[in-house]
């Protein structure tokens, strides 16, 4: 950590005669070269083409070679008039704002937990959570989905017979939504609390103990300590990784999308980004896919705004 | 492991007074409980990946029986030879390794050089391309897919390794040069200009001096690098049509369809050769990753 907050001063500023004749030096713009050729290959070209295919009548038929139509906001106004769009977008609203808030209470409480334990079961708790946090996406949801599994799953095997609850011998977890949601908020809420958690520790260990001593001594109760001192001395990282939270959660794809082909109903539980892509690359509807995708978009960029300030801000100092 | 902090009790016996008395008792056993509820929530956690572990050792009949088996006694590495008899499996690992070290490989030379440029040089427009790489960095594949599938389908980069691993360095040279810009930084140029004065050419002092000392950052952008081009899923699933070209992720999702009524000990194998290299991988360079994220946001 000691590494990236070091300030900028390390880098050459101010007015000293070697700054300026760099100023003027071509060097850094061929250094950039490449990282922003690949960027606007990869990222400005197909934002500017998402801008002109949503303006255009391209499906299917432009698909096997027809030219695509000039409509106008068209592809725009066919989604917006369509409720089910707002489902979708209502849906992913929702869903995200549950799992970031399930993630960042789960997370801050286990941090609080750590400071609490002795070094051994502090560095139990960390490699359980450093081993679901390694684990790849696709790897976590093949197991998950064999922990719910109907017939051989061990939760339902768990639940019906070590807990006596036998109405969950043989459940299915994904057929109805709500269910289905569940399953999902286990999934991410369990792969994404071991970032917030070691982030927002790493801030409490920062908290000088002799402050939090001080005010012991004082007859500040734990409650108020944590409210007077840690609370505002972690409210940076806090910020941050709950914005990274929400800007993560809104994006989710790969969950919702291997859940609903391993027996979820699709048109009863898009979120915003399947919804895309059954849109566009499942049913060739390219240009309202590309209007659609501007929701998400924008939606990501608001979020993203408040978490690039907050980062700068924290970062010069 | 609780009683690590018994012993300065045990020593001094001396009777504290009456009120203080209860007051420490009453701590110790809350670490005690502390102690007990870290335990438990460390293996809640970490049971799927010991589950995942656990079944791909199992033979078929211990999967499918109305007892789950609990430890691979008496295990079977059938599993995985399923897996590896699927043909599919080694052409599909054959294009992740492809696709993960091209990714790797660019993704740190292009990082590397945008560091260097932003971190020693002022100049104008930085300000402007630090922004730009912030905001890109965070632009969902969601949000992008549907045109980057039209851009390679026209440029005939559908199914190929190199549509796949452009998209993949644009997705990931945003953070690496975010994390190395941190690295190069912390190097201060006061060592490259000693060397300098000790007559080495400003090429030869870069080489010398910097980049020895950039070394750790660079692996621990490699690292990121790999594991974002081996665990994607989203891209490669638009990207990657045809059976034949799919990267692990893409394959073990159409593996674990074919096979979910029949064989989840072969998926839990499969599960498992994916999640290998990265767990390793990620155990080493975890702690600097956390502090790149929020970096600068604690504090001392």
């Amino acid at each position: 950590m000691a590494v990236i907050t070091t300030p900028e001063t390390a880098a050459p500023g101010g007015a000293t005669p070697r700054s300026r004749r760099r100023r003027r030096s071509r060097l850094p713009y061929v250094l950039l070269v490449p990282s922003v050729a690949v960027l606007l290959l990869a990222a400005g070209y197909p934002l500017v083409r998402q801008l002109v295919m949503s303006l255009q009548e391209y499906g299917l038929a432009q698909q096997f070679g027809q030219p695509a139509e000039w409509v106008g906001l068209d592809n725009y106004v066919a989604l917006v008039t369509d409720s089910y769009l707002w489902t979708v977008i209502l849906r992913s609203i929702a869903f995200c704002l549950v799992n970031a808030s399930l993630t960042m209470v789960v997370g801050v409480a286990l941090a609080a937990l750590m400071t609490q334990l002795s070094t051994a079961t502090r560095l139990v708790l960390q490699v359980g959570l450093l081993l679901a946090w390694a684990m790849p996406v696709l790897a976590s949801l093949t197991v998950w989905q064999w922990l719910f599994d109907t017939q051989y799953g061990v939760i339902n095997w768990v639940l019906s017979n070590v807990l006596g609850q036998e109405q969950f011998a043989g459940r299915s977890w994904l057929i109805s939504p709500l269910s289905f949601y569940f399953v999902a908020t286990v999934i991410v809420v369990w792969m994404s609390v071991p970032f917030v958690a070691f982030s927002v520790y790493a801030g409490l260990t920062q908290v000088p103990a002799d402050m939090m001593e001080a005010a012991e001594i004082d007859g500040a109760s734990a409650w108020q300590r944590f409210r007077a001192i840690t609370v505002p001395l972690i409210k940076p990282v806090l910020l941050i990784v709950g914005l990274l939270q929400i800007i993560w959660d809104l994006r989710v794809f790969t969950q919702i999308f291997v859940l609903q082909d391993a027996g979820g109903v699709a048109r009863d539980t898009n979120l915003i980004g399947t919804y895309i892509y059954r849109l566009g690359i499942g049913e060739g509807q390219f240009g309202l896919a590309a209007a659609a995708s501007w929701f998400i978009l924008v939606l990501t960029v608001v979020v993203a705004f408040y978490y690039i300030r907050v980062l700068l801000r924290e970062e010069e100092p | 492991m609780t009683t690590a902090t018994t012993p300065a009790a045990a020593v001094q016996p001396a009777p504290a007074p009456a009120s203080i008395r209860p007051n420490r008792d009453r701590r110790r056993v809350r670490r005690r409980l502390y102690g007990v509820l870290a335990v438990v929530l460390a293996v809640l956690w970490a049971f799927p990946v010991y589950w995942m572990v656990n079944s791909s050792f199992l033979p078929g009949n211990k999967i499918r029986s109305s007892e789950p088996t609990f430890f691979p006694l008496g295990g079977t590495l059938a599993n995985f030879g399923r897996v590896f008899e699927n043909g599919d499996f080694l052409t599909s690992l054959r294009i992740s390794a492809t696709i993960t070290l091209l990714t790797v490989a660019a993704t740190l030379f292009f990082g590397f050089l945008a560091a260097l440029a932003v971190s020693r040089f002022r100049f104008s427009g930085r300000t402007g391309f630090i922004l730009t790489i912030l905001f890109v960095q965070m632009i969902p594949a969601e949000g992008l897919f549907i045109s980057q599938f039209k851009m390679l389908d026209g440029w005939n980069l559908l199914n190929s390794v190199f549509g796949l691993t452009l998209l993949y360095v644009a997705a990931v040279v945003p953070f690496t040069i975010w994390l190395l810009r941190g690295f190069v930084n912390g190097i201060p140029l006061e060592l490259e200009e000693a060397a300098m004065v000790d007559g080495c050419t400003r090429t030869q002092a870069f080489f010398r001096v910097t980049l020895p000392l950039l070394a750790p950052g660079l692996v621990a952008s490699g690292i990121f690098a790999f594991m974002q081009a081996w665990n994607e899923f989203t891209l490669a699933l638009v990207i990657m049509t045809r059976p034949e070209n799919q990267p692990l992720t893409v394959w073990l999702k159409s593996f674990t369809e074919a096979n979910r009524a029949t064989d989840w000990g072969g998926i839990m194998a499969g599960s498992t050769l994916l999640a290998i290299p990265v767990v390793i991988f990620f155990l080493v360079i975890q702690h600097r990753l956390t502090s790149g994220l929020v970096s600068g946001a604690v504090k001392g």
